[in-house]
């Protein structure tokens, strides 16, 4: 068997180009390709909806702040995590996430179930104080959120910003955005918000009524958390076949 | 360029490069080097046939083995629910009062329950329940808001206070800062300090917010402050104060009400889990029978 050379290849600099660009490019194929057929690997789901305008300047402050940094958004398919905090997070309920905060370290626990499981009451008092109802907690105090009132103006930028990387944010929604802020964190004429987004959570969530601060989004953004899907109605069997 | 020439004492050729003097051997990868990265290459295209890997077209592809994380998941779970299928159909099939006679399933319920309060009850109540003063309810005592009975513990547990639950428990104290005029809440705290103080017992009826409490309050919070369960209005005649028992804790309730809420639990725990979580609280040391 005559021994390969690679002599040759290394004297010659198109050569070595050449060889080099159609390695890299098998390489790339392999890996960019499937990308494009990426859409097809997302179970959909009923139930997952846009961010509403409030929810998704919650989301901007928790974004801001670095919670994802110290709490993950990621239920893995373990028992003890499904056990504690329910059904594993699936592909479709961060569609609308951008960018996705799936987190990758737990310092606190995790919050991609954590709507709903506590009071708005208790949000407001652990993000004043988090040793005021659990002492073990090593979490810094968010106080200045209930002092720092919403910066609203830009919310028609945000939502059509999204909207360019492919939210689905209708006119009539990036049109009514102040509108629907105002009715989620008061509870008035909600009827266009919920129909808008459905099961949207109404209410004063920071516990001041006459004013709308940093914390009523924040509040209202964890409280959607993990709350959109219908898990009665999802069918999870692997797509492939 | 020098032209290559054989290394005296390897005897590989070298590649006719120098440095100072220093000459670069054309010394060929080891074999085993070669071979671990050729199984490598193997391994990899036996991996993409057996488990899942890349998106098709309609799809990921599946992999010959169609193994996946939830599949694993469910086989994880039907194992632990085997072991528990048992336990968990005593618990559903005994009437809810009668699952602390049976020492077995006592114990079972409420060293299960001890776990679950800790992940979705301590938050609020605290660990031990012994609640947090000026926000929620301490469990470990027979002052009840709204029942203490298993079956109401159960209820409550199920679908909350005050949430979007449509079988949530509903009450709403009204504000009085425009019903009563200013002495009137302030006489009306002073009388609902002194139904909690014994030394006040014979004097207390000819206080001026005697009437004022009889004629707004009486109604949901009972005639003596006694309280009202179908209300979830609190005793005002003992000493437990969930928002403070100043004069001015009790005028700031009378004139802006606070209203604790609690989520439901019925979407996010089972049925057998919620009894477990109703028998450890209600033998916690309150719990009525």
């Amino acid at each position: 068997m005559p021994r390969f050379n690679h002599a040759p290849i290394e004297r010659s600099a198109f050569l070595l180009f050449l060889l080099t660009f159609i390695v890299i490019s098998i390489g790339g194929l392999v890996e960019i390709v499937p990308l494009f057929k990426i859409e097809s690997t997302v179970t959909p789901v009923k139930g997952v909806r846009p961010y509403t305008p409030l929810e998704q300047l919650g989301r901007n402050i928790y974004t801001r702040e670095g919670c994802y940094v110290c709490h993950s958004q990621m239920v893995r398919p373990f028992r003890d995590e499904v056990d504690r905090y329910g059904h594993y997070s699936i592909a479709a309920e961060s569609m609308y996430d951008h960018p996705f905060l799936w987190g990758s370290k737990r310092t606190g626990p995790d919050l991609a179930r954590v709507g709903g499981k506590y009071s708005n009451a208790w949000h407001v008092a652990h993000l004043e104080d988090p040793r005021s109802v659990v002492p073990v907690s090593i979490m810094p105090s968010y106080a200045f959120l209930m002092d720092k009132d919403l910066v609203t103006e830009d919310i028609r930028d945000h939502l059509q910003a999204l909207r360019g990387v492919g939210v689905p944010y209708t006119d009539e929604m990036i049109r009514n955005a102040a509108a629907d802020i105002e009715a989620q964190a008061t509870g008035e004429s909600t009827d266009a918000l919920l129909a808008r987004y459905p099961k949207a959570k109404i209410g004063d969530f920071d516990g001041q009524p006459n004013r709308l601060t940093e914390m009523d989004a924040l509040i209202a953004y964890l409280q959607v958390l993990g709350t959109m899907v219908d898990f009665t109605d999802i069918r999870l069997e692997t797509p492939g076949k | 360029m020098a032209s290559p020439e054989r290394d005296p004492v390897t005897g590989y050729k070298t590649t006719g490069h120098e440095w100072d003097g220093i000459k670069e051997l054309t010394t060929p990868i080891p074999h085993w080097w070669v071979s671990v990265f050729l199984a490598t290459v193997g391994i990899a295209i036996v991996y993409l046939y057996l488990m899942p890997s890349f998106a098709g077209v309609k799809g990921f592809l599946p992999g010959a083995l169609e193994w996946s994380s939830s599949k694993q998941l469910a086989e994880d779970q039907a194992v632990a629910a085997a072991a528990q299928a048992g336990w968990r159909k005593r618990i559903l099939e005994t009437p809810l009062a009668e699952i602390e006679a049976d020492p077995d399933l006592r114990r079972f319920a409420v060293t299960g329950g001890r776990a679950l309060f800790n992940e979705n009850c301590a938050p609020c109540h605290g660990v031990g329940a012994g609640g947090q003063q000026g926000q929620f309810p301490a469990l470990i005592d027979d002052d009840w808001l709204w029942g203490g009975k298993i079956e109401d513990i159960h209820q409550t547990i199920s679908h909350g206070i005050r949430n979007e639950d449509d079988d949530s428990r509903q009450s709403t104290m009204p504000s009085f800062a425009d019903i009563l005029a200013p002495e009137q809440i302030d006489q009306v705290a002073d009388y609902v300090r002194a139904l909690s103080d014994p030394s006040q017992e014979a004097t207390r009826t000819a206080m001026p917010g005697a009437k004022v409490f009889t004629d707004n309050c009486a109604s949901c919070h009972g005639d003596h402050g006694q309280g009202g369960r179908e209300f979830g209005a609190p005793t005002l005649n003992d000493a437990i104060w969930l928002y403070g028992g100043s004069k001015q804790a009790i005028i700031s309730q009378v004139t802006h009400p606070r209203m604790g809420v609690m989520p439901t639990f019925a979407a996010r725990l089972d049925e057998a889990t919620i009894r477990m979580l109703a028998t450890y609280v209600h033998t916690l040391g309150g719990g009525e029978r």
